[in-house]
This record gives C-alpha cells, sequence and structure tokens, in this order.
C-alpha cells in the first residue's frame, strides 16, 4: 500500500492537472464562441458561390469543352488527398477521426489499384500520416502562425493544388475536414473538389436564364479557381469551430476524471490515515498490557 | 410602385453589408461601368478592381473593390468579394500601402498580360480616390 505522503503527492498532482484541464476547457469555450461566429458568418459566402457555380454549370451545354476543373480530366487514376487536421494536440478524437475516415479511403484507393498523393494541412495530420504514408505525402502546409483560418491562408493551399493540377499530378482532389455539428458532435467528411461536384444539388436548381458579361467559358474558367479556395476556407472554418468544440468536450472529461480519481484518492488516503492511528493505538495498548 | 430592391455584399470571413432598400448600384464589371436598377435581367458578371456605388434612402455609399463577382436575380443583387472597403472608412495609409503592393506587382518581369491590365486598373482607381 502506498505511503501517506506518497498519497498526497499524487492528490496534489492530479489537482493541478485538473487545473490546467480546465483553464483549457475555459479557454477553448471562447475560442469555439469565435470560431463558431466566423464559420457561420463564413457560410453565406460559400453558399452563394456555390449557388453560382451551380447555375453556371447547368448552363454549359457543351460538357467536352467545359473547364478542366470542372469536367475533370477524363481520367481518374490519380488521386490527391487534401487532410485537413489541427496544429495542436489535447482535442479528443478530432484528429483521428479525420485520420480514420481518410485512412478507409486510401485502403479503397489501394484496393482500386488506384494512385494516391496526400497534402496534409495541419502538423497533426502530418505527424499522424508520415508513418505509414510518408512516402505519399507530396507537401505539408501548416498555418501555425496565423490565429484564426484565414481567407488568405485558404488561398494559398487553393494555388498549390490547381499548380498541381494544372501540372497533371492528379486527376480527382478530395479534401478531408470536420463538419461542425455541435460541440460533442462533428462529423468527418469527404468532399471531393476536383472535378466539381455538380450533380448533388439538381432538384433546387433554377431554371432561369442568366446574362453572362463576358461569356460564361471566361466566368467559369476564372470562378472555379476561387471556389476551390473558397471550399477550402470554408473546411478551414469548420475544422476550427470543430477543434475547439473537441477540445472542450476532451477537456470537460478530463475534467471530470480528475475530480473522481481526486476523490477516491482522497478516501483512500483517509483510510490509510486512520488505519495507521488504529495500528499505533493497538501497539500503544498491547504495549502498556504486557507490563 | 416602389423602385427598390435588396443588395448583399459578402467576403470570406462575414456578410459585409445588407440593404434593403437601394434605388441604384453602379458596378465595375469586367467590361466596364454597370448602372443597376430593379428588375434588370438577372446576370452574372466579374468585377475588376474599381468603385461600387449604392444608392439608396439613406443616401450615396461608396466601396471600393479589387475583385469579386456580381449575381443579380429576383431583385437581389448579391456581390461575392475578398477584399472590399468602406471609402469613408478606408485611411490614407492603407491607400499607400495598397499602391505600393499593386505596383511590386506591377512591375514583376513574369507577370501575364491579363494581370498587369488588372493592376495597372487597380493602380489608377486608387490613385483617384487618394
Amino acid at each position: 500500500m502506498a505511503s501517506l505522503d506518497d498519497l498526497k503527492k499524487r492528490i496534489s498532482s492530479v489537482k493541478s492537472t485538473q487545473k490546467i484541464t480546465k483553464a483549457m476547457k475555459m479557454v477553448a469555450a471562447a475560442k469555439l464562441k469565435r470560431a463558431q461566429d466566423s464559420a457561420e458568418k463564413g457560410r453565406p459566402y460559400s453558399q452563394k458561390m456555390n449557388n453560382i457555380i451551380l447555375n453556371l454549370s447547368n448552363g454549359v451545354s457543351d460538357k467536352s469543352n467545359a473547364p478542366k476543373l470542372l469536367s475533370g480530366t477524363g481520367n481518374e487514376q490519380i488521386h490527391l488527398c487534401v487532410i485537413m487536421t489541427s496544429d495542436r494536440g489535447l482535442c479528443g478524437g478530432f484528429n483521428a477521426n479525420i485520420i480514420k475516415k481518410a485512412k478507409s479511403y486510401f485502403l479503397k484507393l489501394k484496393q482500386e489499384g488506384k494512385e494516391l498523393k496526400i497534402i496534409t494541412v495541419g502538423s497533426k495530420g502530418n505527424d499522424q500520416l508520415k508513418r505509414v504514408y510518408g512516402d505519399k505525402i507530396i507537401e505539408n502546409i501548416s498555418f501555425k502562425n496565423s490565429k484564426n483560418a484565414n481567407y488568405f491562408d485558404a488561398e494559398k493551399v487553393g494555388k498549390t493544388i490547381i499548380d498541381r493540377f494544372e501540372k497533371h499530378e492528379f486527376d480527382i482532389c478530395t479534401i478531408f475536414y470536420n463538419q461542425f455539428k455541435n460541440v460533442i458532435t462533428q462529423i468527418p467528411q469527404a468532399q471531393q473538389i476536383i472535378p466539381l461536384n455538380t450533380e448533388k444539388n439538381n432538384e433546387d436548381k433554377s431554371e432561369e436564364s442568366y446574362e453572362f458579361e463576358p461569356d460564361e467559358d471566361e466566368i467559369l474558367s476564372n470562378l472555379l479557381p476561387k471556389n476551390i479556395s473558397t471550399q477550402i476556407f470554408k473546411a478551414m472554418l469548420e475544422n476550427s469551430a470543430s477543434e475547439q468544440g473537441a477540445r472542450m468536450s476532451a477537456m470537460d472529461n478530463a475534467t471530470r476524471n480528475a475530480g473522481e480519481m481526486v476523490d477516491k484518492l482522497t478516501i483512500e488516503y483517509n483510510r490509510s490515515r486512520q488505519a495507521a492511528i488504529t495500528k499505533e493505538l493497538i501497539e500503544i495498548i498491547s504495549g502498556a498490557e504486557s507490563l | 410602385m416602389s423602385e427598390e430592391f435588396k443588395v448583399e455584399i459578402v467576403n470570406p470571413e462575414k456578410s459585409f453589408l445588407s440593404k434593403e432598400d437601394v434605388t441604384e448600384v453602379v458596378v465595375p464589371a469586367f467590361e466596364g461601368e454597370m448602372g443597376i436598377l430593379k428588375d434588370h435581367i438577372s446576370i452574372i458578371s466579374f468585377l475588376k478592381p474599381g468603385i461600387i456605388t449604392i444608392n439608396s434612402k439613406s443616401g450615396e455609399e461608396k466601396f471600393y473593390v479589387e475583385d469579386g463577382i456580381v449575381e443579380f436575380k429576383d431583385n437581389n443583387l448579391s456581390v461575392l468579394t475578398s477584399s472590399i472597403f468602406n471609402l469613408k472608412q478606408i485611411e490614407k495609409g492603407k491607400i499607400n500601402e495598397l499602391i505600393k503592393i499593386a505596383e511590386e506587382e506591377s512591375n514583376k518581369p513574369d507577370v501575364s498580360d491579363q494581370s498587369k491590365f488588372l493592376t495597372d486598373q487597380k493602380i489608377q482607381v486608387l490613385r483617384t480616390i487618394n
């Protein structure tokens, strides 16, 4: 049995851990509020962008001449996966969930005999993937220095992707991120951005015809790269809200577990203290009796 | 009959401006300035660097934009842009900074004709508001 001193030390160490997790929870809660706000504020932009693109692409009659970003290269051989994770740990299953989703996708690709390339955004994803898929990772982008997700970072990622696409380095691009549902639930998402998936929302497409200035093709070829940055930005916003949410609930759990542990240790401490006193008393009494 | 329509300007970070009582908007479309009144035909167009002027009941407002897309549909005008500034709030220093960045961009040797045209346009507009 642990000595009284050991127990005392353990209790105080658990208590100070609890203080840290509690503080982290508070910080995450404050950041979550902000991240959630900006995720919500960012939604109209990406939604409107999506709508315009959908309207446009429905208007394109000649699919074979459409920009490659919309129609694809015609091949499906090389897949690029952009894995978006956080730069910091201690956020529960946040990163693990994305990685799990991504890995099952990689496996599927492998079975189909497709070629795989990976770009990781955020250092945690890189750390987890580089052991098994190190040779597949072609780039690692990390925004440790920027405090919040901002559009310029997203544009940078978008540019790298488009550059690589134009060099014919891949045919299909999918981004992986966590969609923020609420504080406890984040849904790992796989979204294909190149070629653009336009069939999904066909039910609510408007039949209205637009006037275009300049012509459709030019608008499309200008808009599609922008849309990619926008989608990435949306993913980044969702991700940062999810990260804070995941961290908050993880830290909440940790604080509660620490509390339980302190309770248990305190009981044990009191018991062994009592046992020690009883033992001493017995010794004294039996010593007095023998006299 | 009312002559008003709705304008919404959004940038990636937030909804920048939303107004219901707008009578006329002039946007710097890619192929020239374009005035939009109520019941304009549905249109999608690009913006080049320039000034957006919004006339509403509460007066005239001007914004500087660098790029973007306008969509007009069912008397809803949406402007999607990544960089927009209210002319009243923009500071001299910021304008000068933007000019400097644009000039550097324009003087790069490997710049394409189109982007050179755009940055020159940007410099011009910025100089006029300065």
